[in-house]
């Protein structure tokens, strides 16, 4: 199945839950926040919660600022 | 002691984490400044090139993390990334940058203000970004923001504190602590701010950009230090007419 995942058309294993695919893109789950469907996602919903076809997923995390 | 929001700060030069030429310098660099708070961005993560994370640089023990809402364009996207920040771990405070205008990055006052409406209700502790605009500091106030934050000159120029007319009546107005950000490009600037009153000042691009991170992150630390002092001592009047600094008597003798 497909998503969207910043920006980009991503082929990815059906049902695959977040924790599972921050795995994946080699992402520390702990410093990631997830947007799925416009929907902020807590912690403790990454490895429960499974990804639709055709979700739009953002990966956003801290970065240096002023 | 400087008190925001009921948490204490010896320091009072604030540190951006933006525009350093390593996390090693940036490190290097904010803990010669002395600062107790650093700003930090949000932003997504390029999936091909995933840096390392800026949380597992900085001691969280040492810094208490000021997310920025920088690149949002009105109250909307301000209000999405403050969100994404207490999500990601950035705790309740927040730098509140509305600036729809990429050339000038200056805020929108009206957008500032509903977004600082919007996240006190949600419970974020909020200094907004804003033009030294002595009437809106006293409207973010009131809307429960923490501290205020007017610009001395647009973000990134370097230019010094060229509201300072504002800046006095911001500061003889607000209630809440004034910091000064944006703009201050020499030790010499944030001594000024610190002079005329301002209970601190928040530096990134000048210190990041130095030819030397360390030592000019140092020099800062001491004009913020200095300008402190001396505000605190009551500095002189000023006066278009000469006054003589020895004794007017005593000059019988010469003629």
């Amino acid at each position: 199945m497909k998503v969207l995942c910043n920006g980009e058309a991503q082929e990815i294993a059906s049902g695959i839950r977040v924790a599972d695919y921050l795995i994946q893109l080699g992402l520390d789950a702990s410093s990631v926040v997830v947007e799925c469907d416009g929907k902020i996602l807590s912690r403790e919903e990454y490895g429960s919660h499974a990804l639709q076809d055709g979700s739009v997923l953002e990966l956003i995390r801290f970065v240096g600022g002023g | 002691m400087l008190t925001i929001a009921g948490r204490k700060f010896r320091s009072r030069l604030f540190g951006g984490t933006g525009k350093f030429s390593s996390p090693e310098v940036m490190k290097e660099a904010l803990a010669a400044s002395g600062c107790e708070m650093v700003t930090v961005a949000l932003r997504r993560i390029d999936l091909n090139n995933p840096v390392d994370d800026i949380m597992s640089v900085l001691d969280r023990d040492r810094y208490l993390f000021l997310p920025n809402t920088s690149g949002a364009r009105d109250a909307a996207e301000a209000i999405r990334l403050a969100r994404l920040a207490r999500a990601s771990g950035g705790g309740e405070w927040l730098k509140l940058e509305v600036t729809p205008d990429p050339r000038t990055l200056l805020p929108d006052p009206i957008e500032t203000l509903k977004a600082t409406e919007e996240l006190v209700k949600e419970g974020f502790k909020v200094l907004p970004y804003m033009n030294a605009d002595p009437i809106l500091a006293l409207r973010l106030q009131d809307a429960g923001a923490v501290a205020v934050m007017p610009l001395g000159s647009p973000i990134g120029t370097n230019q010094g504190v060229l509201t300072r007319f504002q800046i006095e009546i911001i500061i003889a107005q607000a209630q809440v602590p004034v910091i000064v950000d944006a703009g201050l490009g020499a030790p010499s600037h944030v001594a000024e701010a610190m002079e005329m009153g301002a209970d601190a000042v928040l530096v990134n691009t000048a210190i990041a950009v130095a030819g030397d991170p360390v030592r000019m992150a140092r020099a800062f630390a001491m004009a913020v230090e200095a300008g402190r002092i001396a505000y605190e001592s009551g500095l002189g009047a000023v006066s278009k007419d000469a006054a003589p600094s020895s004794p007017e008597d005593g000059l019988g003798f010469l003629r």
